[in-house]
């Protein structure tokens, strides 16, 4: 399926990083990078395992601090407010995490309703049914509602976990390696369904990946990480096109192979 | 000569590594006394988790029932039993219920609760915290505006130390059982009678420090396994680290809590 065109706001950054280094013990994950995400774009972050990928999404959300640079998510600081004020902005914030990271002793249902309860005071009990099969109905699975995450396919825990994430209705998604052990089909159903919250949703998002089919079909801009820095952004086409020996090889593995 | 240059390699390394240790416990020292002034400053802030809180006193009962209950019973026959030859030596049987009940209720119960709750709550707290950890729940938790701190350890603590309490509770008496069952069976005395002379010795302050002493266990029980969890290394191994630790800290720690506690009440003797 198509990846229908997006309206995305270049003057309206909804994230900026700006010279952002993070290091783990002596080794320095992140050299100071730049990075802005526009109003409903969907930007993916290509690069290899160990890179960085993760650690920049987790520094977006407020999981890991920065040594050193700002990050500005919403028009907020994230290195400098308030626990209370985090709290409120990872609520417009959605995650989706690797694993997918289930709470694996609630049904789909607890799980769906977990952030919602927590995060909309005085929501009726209708409302909560509402909105958690709204949601579930949106990722294709209301059959699962009542299932434990035990009992679901790699592919469908994926979609449950982003349903979790869309029932706070978030304005900026983060993926992480949303393909990640997925056969081809389901990979391919895993892409559709972030264009389809892209447009449904009207959400910005970063997709972290090294699988180069959900780049291309997801993304409107790519990014690629390469020794702790962005040495490529722009389009799947101006990325790839270059002899850089440490991009090339990146494109030949995925569609040569 | 040089003090450090005439040091072998290998006693440097040793050293070192020693002094490694050393630092790390103190590092954990600090970091569970910050976790318990989290857990104060979390537990009684709303909104409150009553029913994640029901829901864990349950678990931590029903996860012990059955083994306190085995165990009680044979520390209380075991006791009764051990304890007769001394008696019988100065014609004082019939001090045995006494005896008994002053052993049970003073020490044995709370202490055996805690035991058994270390293996039992503490190590499954860990464990379930520790994949928690490790499969990226508690990140999901945090990163969905709620508060994972509050859910999962302000509950399970504040479980522990109501449950363990009344666990320590029916420990006590189902030892006395056994011990009821024993001078029954050898000495013939009447269930009245037996009942009478364990209630006789006890005092307000038996009753007062063994409760004191079961819910400083549970606290201890539940902070340890939480703390041990919540904050376990990444990595299947890690949760094996968090249940072990949980129980051999959370034990080592009961011992001390209570030698310290019965120096306390004894001056109030």
């Amino acid at each position: 399926m198509e990846k229908q065109k997006a309206h995305i706001d270049y003057k309206n950054p909804v994230i900026s990083i700006r010279n952002v280094a993070k290091a783990f013990e002596d080794y320095a994950v992140l050299r100071g990078i730049d990075l802005d995400l526009y109003q409903g774009e969907n930007l993916v972050v290509l690069g290899r395992s160990g890179t960085g990928k993760s650690v920049l999404i987790k520094l977006i959300s407020g999981l890991l601090t920065p040594d050193t640079g700002t990050i500005e998510v919403l028009g907020q600081e994230v290195t400098t407010i308030s626990d209370k004020e985090l709290q409120e902005l990872r609520i417009r914030i959605g995650f989706s995490f690797q694993n997918s990271a289930l709470y694996d002793s609630m049904t789909v249902r607890k799980n769906l309703e977990f952030p919602l309860v927590r995060n909309r005071k005085g929501i009726t009990r209708a409302e909560i049914n509402k909105a958690v099969e709204e949601v579930l109905d949106s990722v294709g699975l209301s059959q699962t509602i009542n299932q434990m995450p035990a009992e679901l396919s790699g592919g469908q825990r994926k979609r449950i976990g982003i349903a979790r994430t869309l029932i706070l209705n978030p304005e900026i998604m983060l993926y992480d390696e949303p393909t990640a052990g997925l056969d081809p089909i389901t990979c391919i159903e895993i892409n559709q369904l972030i264009n389809q919250v892209q447009q449904q949703y009207n959400t910005s998002s970063i997709i972290i990946t090294h699988d180069l089919t959900c780049a291309k079909e997801t993304g409107d801009r790519i990014a690629m990480l390469l020794d702790g820095q962005f040495q490529r952004v722009g389009t799947f086409n101006e990325v790839f096109n270059t002899t850089d020996k440490r991009v090339k090889p990146f494109f030949d593995y995925n569609f040569i192979q | 000569m040089d003090p450090v240059s005439s040091t072998s390699p290998t006693k440097q390394k040793k050293r070192s590594k020693f002094s490694q240790k050393v630092s790390d416990f103190f590092f954990s020292v600090y970091n569970i006394h910050l976790f318990i002034i989290r857990f104060f400053r979390e537990a009684f802030v709303p909104p409150f988790e009553f029913k994640e809180i029901i829901r864990q006193c349950f678990e931590v009962g029903v996860r012990s029932f059955t083994l306190i209950t085995v165990t009680g019973f044979i520390v209380g026959l075991i006791f009764t039993k051990q304890s007769r030859p001394s008696l019988l030596e100065f014609g004082a049987t019939s001090w045995l219920p006494s005896l008994v009940s002053i052993a049970i209720m003073r020490a044995l119960a709370p202490l055996v609760t805690a035991l058994i709750a270390s293996g039992k709550v503490g190590s499954s707290i860990g464990a379930e915290l520790g994949s928690m950890r490790v499969t990226e729940q508690i990140d999901a938790m945090e990163v969905s505006g709620t508060k994972p701190f509050k859910f999962l350890v302000c509950t399970r603590v504040i479980a522990t130390t109501i449950t363990i309490p009344i666990l320590a509770t029916y420990t006590g008496f189902i030892a006395l059982l056994g011990g009821y069952l024993n001078v029954a069976q050898n000495e013939g005395t009447s269930y009245t009678s037996f009942m009478q002379q364990v209630f006789q010795p006890l005092q307000f302050l038996d009753f007062t420090a063994s409760l004191i002493k079961s819910i400083v266990f549970g606290f201890t029980i539940g902070i340890v396994g939480c703390y041990q969890g919540y904050y376990s290394n990444k990595g299947t191994e890690g949760v094996g680290k968090a249940a072990n630790g949980a129980v051999v800290t959370a034990m080592f720690l009961v011992f001390i809590e209570e030698i310290i506690i019965v120096q306390i009440t004894s001056n109030f003797r």
